[in-house]
């Protein structure tokens, strides 16, 4: 873990409710993995002042992208980032997914802003040679926009929606179970977003008996491990472990977690 | 170059080699990674209790104007392990470790004070005493004056180890509970936890912490800190140790001059992780601006 201030290359609106924001990371000399984020100051002021944890979108050479949803305060400032100012950025933090080199096909269940986190793992799945097959559900379909750029890593991509009525969880059960896998064997999911859609997850991954990992979001005050704030569960034979999902995560085994 | 300056600062009779320390709860091994932990006047990991428990319900903290409000509950793995691996984690630095009891009576209190309190590598016990005392009516024991004495009396004959009293800032009046733990027998006084807060999301109407009410912290509390800390310093002899809102140099200082001899840092390591290195270096660079040598000469000096 390290802190630095990095340059902005862009930051800029891309649906009524998402920005995209790309920094300058070649100072930094650790190797990034999908699934881990950085702590984020939004803003050099008082209020608001906590950090915020975004999980990366995009890692190339010397940039990584974030994808985040603007909700409160904290990323109400983000969006006055300009261009060549700098982002203070404590990372990268936690552990990131763990791609299973055997998997021919991944299963990619996302939703929402965790459309970006697993959009990271759809380019690592490609760099391997593995296909991706992704349902990705948000409210609208302006909401989908990470949905191209896993097109462009060869996903075959499924998109459900409140505004198309096709997001409930029973629909995306169908999708999955009767079309996806009546076309592919999935060696390993990963999930990312939604209470819902990762406990579904989880049903099928222990109905079909295949391993995947999910990225838990949580509320963190300081991501060190120092404060407790965001703790899980996680099952362990017959006994509950506490974890935190900053540092003993944010990427968990699937069918560990307890799913509140 | 910052010439030396001399930063020492007595609790007891524990010599601290600077004034600053970071707050308990808001600490933890992994932080080393941002900064040197020898550079510390003390190490204060998070409270212990005596058993093991879970902690609270979620969200545990959410942001306010100038603040957090966090309930953790104190997720503790209990005494045994802090024991076989929270002090070792912590006793191979140079600056003394400062272990933080929470308890739930005062039996409990006296019997934890007594196993860390003759620990070789504990130097102090700060007292949690803003905790519950659910043996009584459940409000905290430092809301209560002959609580507060009852508590750190008992404290007093298990150990020699200077005992510090965490005040709760959730009092009418914290002088009468300052000198309640003087006269009880404390070595230092922390001013203080956090403020009883709460925080409603107006779109769902929920409580913003799984709690609902939780514990406030950071710049929002400064001035009601400053304030407790000259009241307590007018009846109060002891050293105090000025704790909440502190996030540069200048905000100790602040609270050094309003009468506290030391200080205690939490939410701004969340924000800088270097934050406690920073403000030592903030205040060595103030008192050279200003000429003084010896931080005594800050402590109190407030001009009315
Ligand atoms: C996440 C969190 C956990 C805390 N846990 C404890 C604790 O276990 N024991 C304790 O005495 N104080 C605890 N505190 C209170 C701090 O030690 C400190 O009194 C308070 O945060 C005010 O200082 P600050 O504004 O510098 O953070 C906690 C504070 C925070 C933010």
């Amino acid at each position: 873990m390290k802190q630095y201030e990095a340059p902005v290359l862009f930051n800029r609106q891309v649906s009524e409710r998402y920005w995209h924001i790309a920094i300058d990371t070649s100072m930094m000399h650790e190797a990034v993995e999908p699934g881990q984020f950085f702590h984020v100051r939004c803003a050099d002021v008082d209020s608001p002042f906590l950090r915020r944890p975004l999980s990366v979108y995009q890692i190339h050479e010397n940039t990584i992208e974030f994808l985040y949803l603007v909700k409160g305060k904290g990323t109400t400032e983000m969006t006055r980032i300009r261009e060549g100012e700098t982002l203070d950025v404590l990372g990268p933090l936690g552990k990131g997914f763990e791609l299973y080199k055997q998997s021919e096909t991944v299963l990619l269940v996302a939703r929402g802003v965790g459309i970006a986190t697993l959009a990271a793992v759809a380019q690592a799945a490609f760099i391997q040679g593995s296909r991706c097959v992704a349902v990705l559900s948000a409210r609208t379909n302006e909401d989908l926009l990470a949905a191209e750029y896993l097109e462009d890593f060869g996903a075959e991509v499924h998109k459900v929606t409140e505004e198309d009525g096709t997001s409930d969880v029973g629909n995306v059960r169908d999708i999955i179970e009767t079309d996806i896998m009546a076309r592919h064997t999935i060696d390993s999911i990963y999930t990312c977003g939604s209470r819902r859609l990762s406990k579904l997850s989880q049903s099928i991954s222990s109905t079909f008996g295949i391993p995947g990992e999910i990225a838990l979001e949580e509320h963190m005050g300081c991501a060190m491990g120092a404060c407790f704030a965001c703790v899980c569960d996680i099952r362990e034979a017959d006994t509950l472990k506490s974890v935190r999902v900053c540092i003993d995560g944010p990427v968990f085994p699937l069918n560990k977690v307890v799913i509140e | 170059m910052i010439q030396y300056k001399n930063t020492e600062v007595k609790i007891g009779g524990l010599t601290l080699k600077n004034p600053v320390m970071p707050a308990s709860g808001a600490f933890g091994a992994e932080m080393e990674q941002a900064i040197d932990f020898n550079k510390l006047g003390a190490i204060v990991p998070k409270s212990i209790t005596k058993h093991p428990q879970p902690g609270n319900a979620k969200p545990r903290v959410c942001e306010t104007n100038a603040g957090m409000i966090n309930s953790i509950g104190i997720q503790s793995k209990g005494l045994d392990y802090y024991l076989e691996h929270t002090i070792p984690q912590f006793e191979t630095y140079d600056s003394p470790l400062i272990a933080s009891i929470s308890a739930e009576s005062v039996e409990e209190f006296a019997e934890m004070a007594s196993v860390l309190g003759n620990h070789k590598s504990v130097s102090a016990l700060e007292l949690n005493i803003s905790c519950p005392n659910l043996k009584g009516n459940g409000q905290a024991f430092g809301m209560d004056p002959e609580d507060t004495f009852a508590l750190i009396s008992k404290a007093r004959k298990v150990t020699d180890r200077p005992l510090i009293a965490k005040l709760t800032p959730n009092v009418t009046d914290i002088q009468e509970i300052a000198i309640a733990a003087e006269a009880g027998g404390a070595d230092g006084l922390n001013v203080a936890n956090t403020l009883l807060a709460m925080s409603i999301d107006v779109e769902t109407r929920k409580p913003r912490i799984g709690n609902v009410m939780g514990g406030l912290s950071g710049p929002a509390v400064k001035p009601v800190i400053v304030r407790m800390i000259y009241q307590v310093s007018q009846v109060s002899s002891l050293p105090i140790i000025g704790c909440g809102g502190i996030m540069n140099g200048k905000d100790a200082i602040e609270m050094i001059i309003a009468g506290a001899s030391a200080v205690q840092v939490g939410t701004a390591s969340f924000i800088q992780p270097t934050a406690l290195t920073d403000i030592l270096s903030e205040m060595q660079e103030y008192m050279e601006k200003h000429g003084i040598d010896d931080i005594h000469d800050l402590i109190g000096s407030i001009e009315i």
